[in-house]
């Protein structure tokens, strides 16, 4: 099987290396991929768009349809996950752990004994519970509404400086998980649901899709945002600037969300309880 | 030799494409750990990543974001020579997020089978279904 492997990588490397004199040089001005397309949309790009990052103005005007079918990949990705994963029957196990809220004290609860379920003092709580540090606590607590307000600042500041939906979306999925890993899954749960994580992922598709839709019921193509400018009360320029911020929304929701339901199926094997 | 040394010196961003290519493969193929499978993947697809962003490349121009924040003013005519092609940089911004999105599926799947199974190595797996 090793040889066997070592073989076919062996060839598909030298029919990589045969091909080899064919690539253009490094760096070079004049190769094949900079000279068809790429001119047009950096020479034309602001001026459409009014969008000086070239790279924002392909991804959500020029290759929107595309972009489009990207985001409803991570949201079935994202939809997979939860299907594969997700268990909503509890194990019954031999021995049960509860804690006392307000004292910290653990109960053991053998099988058959009786459980505080539904009270309010006690909370469940898993074999491998470990008390967090005070310090990595309180850290990531302070950390986290910053790297949420620069996620948000890369989202909106995408036209001008690198960045857009995809980008601040995973930072702003990475805070949620960071406070996830910093304290556990349960106090996520209390602040951001499962259900709104699933129902934010299909908000994000939707924004998308639909801008889409609205352009085409205006009289344009699909995702051609010139034909919202009667509805934003701006030029045609500044209405696909306006579309692309709108749909860098969407993707930016979808991709958080979608970020932190991977998180919550990985992290606790879809059962949902504490978590790593 | 000498031409083998010069197309190394001009083209070493396709070498590295190649070796991380080659090993990406290689895990993917022979390790029997299914988690290092899923490692092998991720590889392969960072050589992908680095064969177009390299392609991108242009010597003496910057990244594709206009100089004059009013890209629309006509006496400031932008030259396509000055930036670097965004093409490839768009392409491997969604591919960078949807590898992510694989990646948590791949996950998914191995916690599956680590569940049904007990074990992540492919011949231990093999052998169980052979049993029933």
């Amino acid at each position: 099987m090793r040889a066997l492997a070592l073989i076919t990588v062996l060839m598909v490397g030298g029919l990589l290396f045969y091909g080899l004199p064919d690539f253009p040089d490094w760096g070079d001005p004049v190769s094949p991929a900079s000279t068809h397309l790429s001119p047009f949309y950096i020479e034309q790009g602001a001026a459409d768009t009014h969008a000086p990052n070239v790279v924002t103005a392909v991804l959500a005007y020029y290759r929107g349809y595309d972009t489009m079918f990207e985001a409803a990949v991570i949201f079935s990705a994202g939809l997979a996950c939860f299907f594969l994963l997700r268990t909503f029957q509890q194990k019954s196990e031999e021995t049960r752990l509860y804690r006392h809220i307000p004292t910290g004290v653990t109960l053991r609860i053998e099988e058959g004994g009786k459980t505080p379920a539904g009270s309010e003092e006690f909370e469940p709580i898993d074999s491998h519970w470990v008390p967090y540090d005070m310090i990595i606590n309180m850290t990531c607590r302070l950390i986290v509404p910053f790297v949420q307000l620069f996620a948000l600042y890369v989202i909106a500041h995408g036209h001008y400086s690198p960045g857009g939906g995809f980008q601040g979306g995973v930072l702003f999925g990475a805070a949620i998980i960071l406070f996830a890993i910093s304290h556990d899954l349960r106090s996520v749960f209390r602040r951001l649901q499962e259900k709104a994580v699933m129902f934010l992922s299909a908000v994000g598709v939707l924004i998308y899709a639909g801008t889409g839709v609205v352009c085409l019921v205006l009289g344009g193509n699909f995702l051609d945002y010139s034909f919202l400018a009667g509805m934003l009360g701006v030029d045609a320029v500044m209405a696909r600037s306006h579309g692309i911020l709108i749909i860098e929304i969407g993707v930016g929701l979808a991709v958080m969300a979608v970020m932190v339901m991977l998180y919550y199926n990985l992290s606790s094997a879809g059962r949902h309880d504490e978590g790593l | 030799m000498e031409a083998i040394l010069s197309s190394f010196l001009t083209k070493y961003n396709y070498w590295v494409f190649i070796g991380l290519v080659m090993i990406g493969l290689y895990a993917l193929i022979a390790k029997r750990n299914l988690v290092k499978k899923i490692i092998g993947m991720n590889i392969a697809q960072t050589a992908v990543i680095l064969f177009y962003v390299s392609i991108g490349a242009k010597q003496g121009s910057t990244i594709p974001i206009l100089d004059s924040s009013h890209g629309h003013d006509a006496h400031h005519a932008v030259q396509a020579i000055d930036y670097i092609n965004p093409l490839p940089h768009v392409l491997m911004l969604t591919a960078i997020v949807v590898s992510v999105a694989t990646l948590g599926v791949a996950l998914a799947l191995a916690i599956k089978v680590y569940q049904q199974y007990g074990t992540l190595e492919e011949d231990e797996i093999q052998a169980q279904i052979d049993k029933t």
